[in-house]
């Protein structure tokens, strides 16, 4: 599904090298979580596969299903079947959720080659969806993200992931700012889209997110590389001994 | 005092192209009142104070430049909506292409007819509220408009009124120089709704004086558009009586110049004024200047008002605010709030901004800020990562930087019709 071979990426504004030769394959229908300290280059990671911009990539390359994801833009990585749920979901004020669903699920319809999915035929579904999260009508009607708690922002990242049925999903600490309850309703979401097509990405801190959404492969990153893969046993791991160990071992 | 040469030289030109309309009873009077106001001030020139951004040239020029009628396929604001509709072309009223002028909770008439008529309530109004409104600063075009309007109507909300009355102008002739003059009294107790949208004329000068009694609620959502070398130089006089709101919102697309003033004068305490402004300016086919000059004054306790200006600029467009809240002594528990910002799509547009705030009392809440930026990155890339394509992604940001002025629109369907005419607006300049 994603092949990433030796990335290297440096801050565009400074000569600061984030990415230092990252390596990683996933397969379809697994679940790979990166866990790392602060500042070890896993949100850069996610950004530089959806395609912000302020990144270089000097060295490697990213695939996914064998295309070439640096060379396109973020909308045709989105079409192609990545989505990344953002740490900080953005507020768009005056953009209805629904009328912002609908264009998003359509630009990427048309990008395929598909017809516009009708109103009616869209409605239900988002409404489907929603339910299943805890969305409500006000939710779906008020501007996107404007005013929404840190869970619901969440768990409106879930339901555009839900509607727009990606293969690779990328999740950004996505447990950040959410409580107990809230992470389970995400978790729950996420575990639903679990399927032998669609591949997940999961980038957290802690291990707590990990019992929700169970990774088949754990990787540790620090100082812009995978130094550790291992099975979820390595995510216990990290949270009885915290990274120090393992930062340690590989000097 | 004789006035400064270049004035003067501005003043005869102009003069020479106008005469006083007949008009009987206390109309005649009025009029020349306002006549000897205007020939006291002379014509603005850019070394006035608030004149400095806005060269004063067109609107004071004897003849307009010549303005084409532009022609576009979209159906006119607010064609779904439910209204009484009154039509003008070029300025004149039309009869024959208005609804008929009947609806519970109003009297309507048109200027000519209320200025024929010796008593009545118009009179208390026309031209009083624009005379009180030059100072400390002048308003020469509109005491010019009240001398020469040629028509105009005269709205009279006695109660709450079932649909809102719609005031379309519309732009045949292409050297067309339009004077209009509006009066609107509501009642206490009463509320209306009046919406405004059409090109005009080539040039339009337009006065609309709104005198909302205690406890009256007056609403009014207008567009400015479609015509990209029309002109228009347009002033709202608002008086509001204690416990009473005025909310005022203005869409402007195209258009040479543009300026539109507004003095508000909350003069009963608990009194609410919102005055808002969504402008999209592009300067590819014709320049665009669009100039918003407010001025608030707060004259009693505890009222609130706001004004919120958002413009969008691009290809050489010019936007210009100057906002104004000034807090009278005893205008306590005031509360003040202004905002102006533009957005620049380029480094060719600019935007010159004033705010001012004068307080002459102690307790008050009183904000402003001004600012000048580029379209938000992290905002375009969250929604390019949905799919949605650069320049589809960038006009929903547009919006977004607009939202605010929007929300000033009360009526959920009105502010609907709005953002769905700058959506268009936006995907038209794609196409191009």
């Amino acid at each position: 599904m994603l092949e990433i071979r030796n990335l290297h990426v440096k801050l565009e504004e400074e000569d600061k090298q984030i990415l230092k030769g990252v390596d990683l394959t996933i397969e379809p229908g697994t679940v790979h979580a990166i866990m790392g300290p602060n500042g070890s280059g896993k949100s850069t990671l996610s950004y530089v596969l959806s395609g912000r911009d302020g990144y270089e990539v000097t060295e490697g390359s990213a695939s996914l299903e064998g295309q070439d994801l640096l060379s396109m833009e973020p909308e045709e990585r989105a079409a192609a079947g990545l989505f990344l749920a953002f740490q900080y979901p953005v507020e768009i004020p005056g953009v209805g959720n629904m009328t912002f669903l609908r264009t998003a699920v359509n630009a990427q319809r048309v990008a395929r080659g598909q017809d516009e999915m009708s109103a009616a035929d869209f409605l239900k579904l988002v409404r489907e969806k929603a339910k299943d999260l805890k969305i409500d009508a006000d939710m779906l009607k008020r501007p996107v993200n404007v005013g929404f708690s840190g869970g619901e922002k969440k768990r409106n990242e879930i339901l555009q992931m839900a509607m727009l049925e990606p293969k690779m999903c990328i999740l950004d600490e996505t447990d950040s700012g959410l409580d107990v309850d809230a992470m389970k309703l995400v978790s729950d979401g996420v575990n639903a889209l679990r399927d032998a097509g669609r591949s997940f990405l999961v980038i957290t801190h802690y291990q707590r997110l990990l019992d929700h959404i169970r990774p088949d492969i754990v990787h540790i990153m620090a100082n812009g590389r995978i130094i550790r893969t291992g099975g979820p046993d390595l995510a216990l791991e990290v949270e009885t001994n915290g990274y120090g160990d393992l930062l340690a071992e590989v000097g | 005092m004789a006035l400064p040469a270049a004035k003067q030289g501005a003043l005869n030109g102009r003069l020479a192209t106008l005469s006083l309309p007949e008009a009987g009873a206390w109309g005649t009077e009025a009029r020349r009142d306002a006549l000897a106001r205007l020939e006291a001030m002379g014509l603005p020139g850019r070394r006035d104070e608030y004149w400095r951004f806005t060269d004063p040239g067109l609107l004071n020029a004897a003849e307009p430049a010549t303005a084409a009628a532009f022609e576009n396929d979209e159906a006119p604001l607010f064609s779904a909506v439910d209204r009484l509709k009154l039509v003008f072309v070029d300025g004149v009223f039309s009869p024959e292409k208005s609804d008929d002028i009947a609806l519970e909770g109003l009297e309507i008439e048109r200027l000519s007819e209320a200025m024929s008529r010796d008593i009545h309530w118009v009179r208390e109004v026309y031209g009083v509220l624009e005379a009180g409104a030059h100072s400390p600063v002048p308003r020469p075009h509109a005491a010019l408009n009240t001398a020469f309007a040629r028509d105009g109507i005269c709205i009279r909300a006695t109660g709450k009124v079932s649909k809102p009355v719609s005031l379309i102008y519309l732009h045949e002739d292409a050297g067309s120089d339009a004077i209009l003059h509006h009066v609107i009294r509501v009642e206490p107790g009463a509320e209306m709704t009046l919406l405004e949208n059409g090109p005009a004329a080539a040039r339009f000068n337009k006065c609309l004086e709104v005198d909302v009694a205690d406890t009256g609620r007056f609403n009014h959502v207008r567009a400015q558009g479609r015509d990209h070398e029309r002109v228009a130089v347009t002033h709202v006089f608002a008086r509001l009586g204690a416990e009473s709101t005025f909310k005022s919102f203005t869409m402007t697309v195209n258009g040479v110049m543009t300026r539109n003033e507004a003095v508000i004068d909350l003069t009963g305490p608990d009194a609410t004024a919102h005055i808002a402004g969504a402008c999209l300016g592009d300067g590819a086919k014709a320049a665009f200047h669009h100039d918003d000059t407010v001025f608030v004054r707060h004259r009693a306790e505890n009222c609130e008002s706001r004004q919120v200006f958002k413009k969008v600029l691009r290809n050489g467009a010019t936007g210009v605010f100057q906002g104004k809240i000034l807090v009278d002594p005893g205008a306590q528990k005031t509360d003040g709030y202004q905002i102006s910002q533009s957005l620049l799509l380029d480094g060719d547009s600019q935007f010159l901004a004033k705010p001012e705030l004068e307080i002459y009392a102690d307790d008050v809440k009183c904000s402003h800020g001004s600012t000048s930026g580029a379209i938000d990155e992290t905002g375009l890339f969250y929604l390019r990562s949905r799919g949605i394509p650069e320049g589809e992604a960038t006009d929903l940001m547009v919006i977004a930087f607009l939202a605010e002025a929007i929300d000033e629109i009360e009526d959920s369907v009105l502010a609907e019709d709005v953002i769905e005419r700058l959506k268009g607006w936006l995907a038209r300049r794609r196409r191009s």
